[in-house]
């Protein structure tokens, strides 16, 4: 048994009086896509803001590759290995595609005082590695702000990836997608996962969830009610936890219902 | 809706979209098109603009005569200074209301400092600067962590600063001027560094081929370039390479476009304000220094309302008033049609009073014009 990417033991986060979390265990093994479900307020947010250093946890540990972490900010996470593009995807509109692929950790050359960012190697690097997960960008120079909102995730998933994350973490990073855009983000939620890299994935949607993960950590109210394997757990299954333990033929039975009256 | 019923049935065409190849609903952009989206490209025609009316009115022979030109450079290099401070400032999303003071308050540190204390010049000049960049620690110090809007922070050093000025010079003096400050004793070494010509041979030359005017023994009207516009050049390229060429740059970029996303990617984004407000305190001070070179004196009141000026003039140059977009080289833009303005206006014999009236609605235009290239920089296709 390999030793897990990443793992959560026991951890629990309080915000004064009130149990965001409560005794959460999970683990992610390199390799591996592991879908986080639950409905609104389930406590999805206060984990992956554990896991990327954004919170502390109040009681519990933090694993990387075996060895305890304390995450005191998102940066001290992303050196650790674990990188996590947050729905706002850590990218600034108005700025080049090279200039946000390196940002805070730009390539520089020349000597002091004439010391000065390499734009060049940025932008031929940044389009090398969009390359790699296998977008093509028209210019490296052009506006993030241009770009759709599928190829905007795209960026900060292979940014993640060049910089050797080991554990990436993505929030909902296809909600507010079309069709061809969301599949375009899976591939390479799926490319990450054939390089190596332990993928958690936050969503919403069964149908972008299903096909890409290979378990699913289920949490309800703050607990978790355990993690399966795929082949442990049927789709359906995992609809029920997804829509918040709803029984979606009593709904569907309360639509038909309400059409039948109007009709 | 007169549709053939087996037409539903058919499957409908469907452009496919493909990863790598070009995307054939992306229009070819031309050299042109790429030009006008730079954020400069309204300065650039507002400038051609403003040089052919003023051309076209009486007075233009004298405006753009060697020393029309050399007036209105000045005037523009003398905001121009502040222009690429207060740009980069401004970039980094961030305002810094108290420089008109702070050229006031500089005057009278080096006046005060040579003629009270008779301190060398260059020592009063260099403490001048030493007070610029703790003032400038300040404002940035106050705004990073109080998080204020840096509007009313430095709102408030505008009023501490002017008020610290005329307060000082009147208690020590008994007067709100410092004059005689070159005299005592006097530095031209120092004087010179800042209120000189360079090239005063070339203009010499000129002026015995009989290319420029000459005064009645020999010596050309203009004597050469004055230091301010060499300071103003030297000023604006460091900004500029700074501003695109270095780390920081991308820094002050991003600091603006949203200070959030910067500091957890790891910007030190306070170190980069602070930083900021010291350059625009330090680029006031320069200015002061020039001026009080140039006039030999200090007063109390120099430089009031000169922080709005240089806003207007980097507003004008395409810097965005939000932050995160612009670039030094429209600030210089910027500063040069206020300068042309102020002198045009003047040289053609228009009322004075109108020179307000236009600022107030270049300033309009201007905004209006950013906000359009900003939409088109990030691709929107507003207003269409």
């Amino acid at each position: 048994m390999t030793v897990p990417a990443i793992e959560l033991r026991n951890v629990s986060k309080r915000f004064g009086s009130v149990i965001a979390l409560n005794d959460v265990s999970m683990a992610v093994r390199a390799g591996e896509v592991h879908c986080l479900l639950g409905d609104n307020g389930a406590g999805k947010s206060t984990l992956i803001k554990l896991l990327s250093g954004v919170y502390r946890p109040t009681e519990g540990e933090i694993l990387v590759e075996g060895r305890r972490v304390d995450f005191r900010s998102p940066r001290d996470a992303a050196e650790a290995g674990v990188a996590t593009v947050f729905q706002d995807l850590g990218l600034i509109p108005l700025m080049s595609i090279a200039r946000n692929f390196f940002l805070g950790r730009e390539p520089v050359r020349g000597i002091f005082p004439f010391r000065r960012f390499d734009k060049d190697l940025a932008n031929r690097v940044a389009r090398q590695a969009l390359i790699d997960v296998g977008i093509q960008v028209r210019d490296p120079t052009q506006a993030v702000g241009t770009l759709s909102g599928g190829e905007r995730q795209s960026v900060a998933i292979a940014r993640a990836i060049h910089f050797g994350a080991r554990v990436l973490i993505l929030d909902e990073p296809t909600s507010a997608l079309g069709v061809h855009q969301a599949a375009m983000v899976l591939k390479f939620v799926i490319e990450a996962r054939l390089r190596g890299l332990a993928v958690i994935l936050i969503t919403h949607n069964i149908n972008h969830a299903y096909p890409v993960a290979d378990t699913f950590t289920l949490l309800n109210r703050g607990t978790s009610k355990g993690t399966f394997r795929k082949s442990e757990i049927s789709r359906d299954e995992v609809v029920r936890i997804m829509s918040g333990g709803e029984d979606m033929a009593a709904v569907e039975r309360e639509i038909a219902d309400l059409l039948s009256r109007v009709s | 809706m007169a549709d053939d019923r087996t037409d539903v049935a058919k499957t409908p065409e469907i452009a496919r979209k493909s990863l790598s190849a070009p995307d054939e609903r992306i229009a070819r952009t031309s050299r042109f098109t790429l030009a006008m989206r730079r954020p400069e490209a309204g300065v650039v025609v507002g400038l051609i603009a403003t040089f052919v009316i003023f051309a076209l009115l009486p007075g233009a022979e004298s405006l753009y005569s060697l020393q029309g030109a050399m007036t209105f450079l000045t005037l523009s290099a003398e905001l121009g200074i502040l222009a690429a401070a207060v740009a980069l400032l401004i970039i980094a999303g961030e305002f810094d209301l108290s420089i008109g003071s702070m050229i006031g308050f500089a005057g009278v540190v080096i006046g005060i400092l040579v003629t009270i204390l008779h301190w060398p010049l260059w020592a009063s000049i260099g403490t001048a600067f030493l007070v610029a960049l703790l003032v400038g620690y300040l404002n940035g110090y106050i705004t990073v962590r109080t998080r204020l809007p840096s509007f009313i922070v430095t709102l408030a050093s505008l009023f501490i600063l002017r008020g610290l000025s005329i307060g000082i010079t009147r208690a020590v003096t008994g007067r709100t001027q410092i004059p005689y400050i070159l005299d005592n004793p006097p530095d031209p070494w120092t004087a010179a560094l800042f209120n000189g010509h360079v090239l005063t041979g070339l203009f010499q030359w000129m002026g015995d081929k009989g290319w420029i005017g000459v005064k009645g023994d020999g010596t050309p009207f203009v004597p050469g370039i004055p230091m301010s516009i060499v300071w103003w050049v030297a000023v604006t390229a460091l900004a500029g390479w700074v501003l695109t060429q270095t780390r920081f740059g991308n820094w002050i970029y991003a600091a603006g476009g949203d200070p959030v996303v910067a500091r957890n990617v790891g910007v030190p984004v306070a170190r980069v304000k602070i930083t900021l407000f010291i350059a625009t305190a330090a680029a006031a001070t320069l200015l002061a220094t020039i001026q009080v070179m140039e006039a030999g004196s200090a007063d109390t009141v120099r430089g009031t309302l000169k922080e709005f000026e240089a806003i207007i003039a980097a507003v004008i140059g395409g810097v965005l008033l939000t932050g995160g977009y612009g670039t030094v080289l429209g600030a210089a833009f910027g500063a040069l049609i206020f300068g042309l303005v102020q002198m045009g206006i003047f040289y053609t014999g228009i009322d004075t009073d109108w020179f307000k009236v236009f600022l107030g609605l270049v300033i309009l235009v201007a905004v209006l014009v950013n906000n359009y290239a900003r939409a088109r920089a990030l691709g929107e296709r507003s207003g269409s």
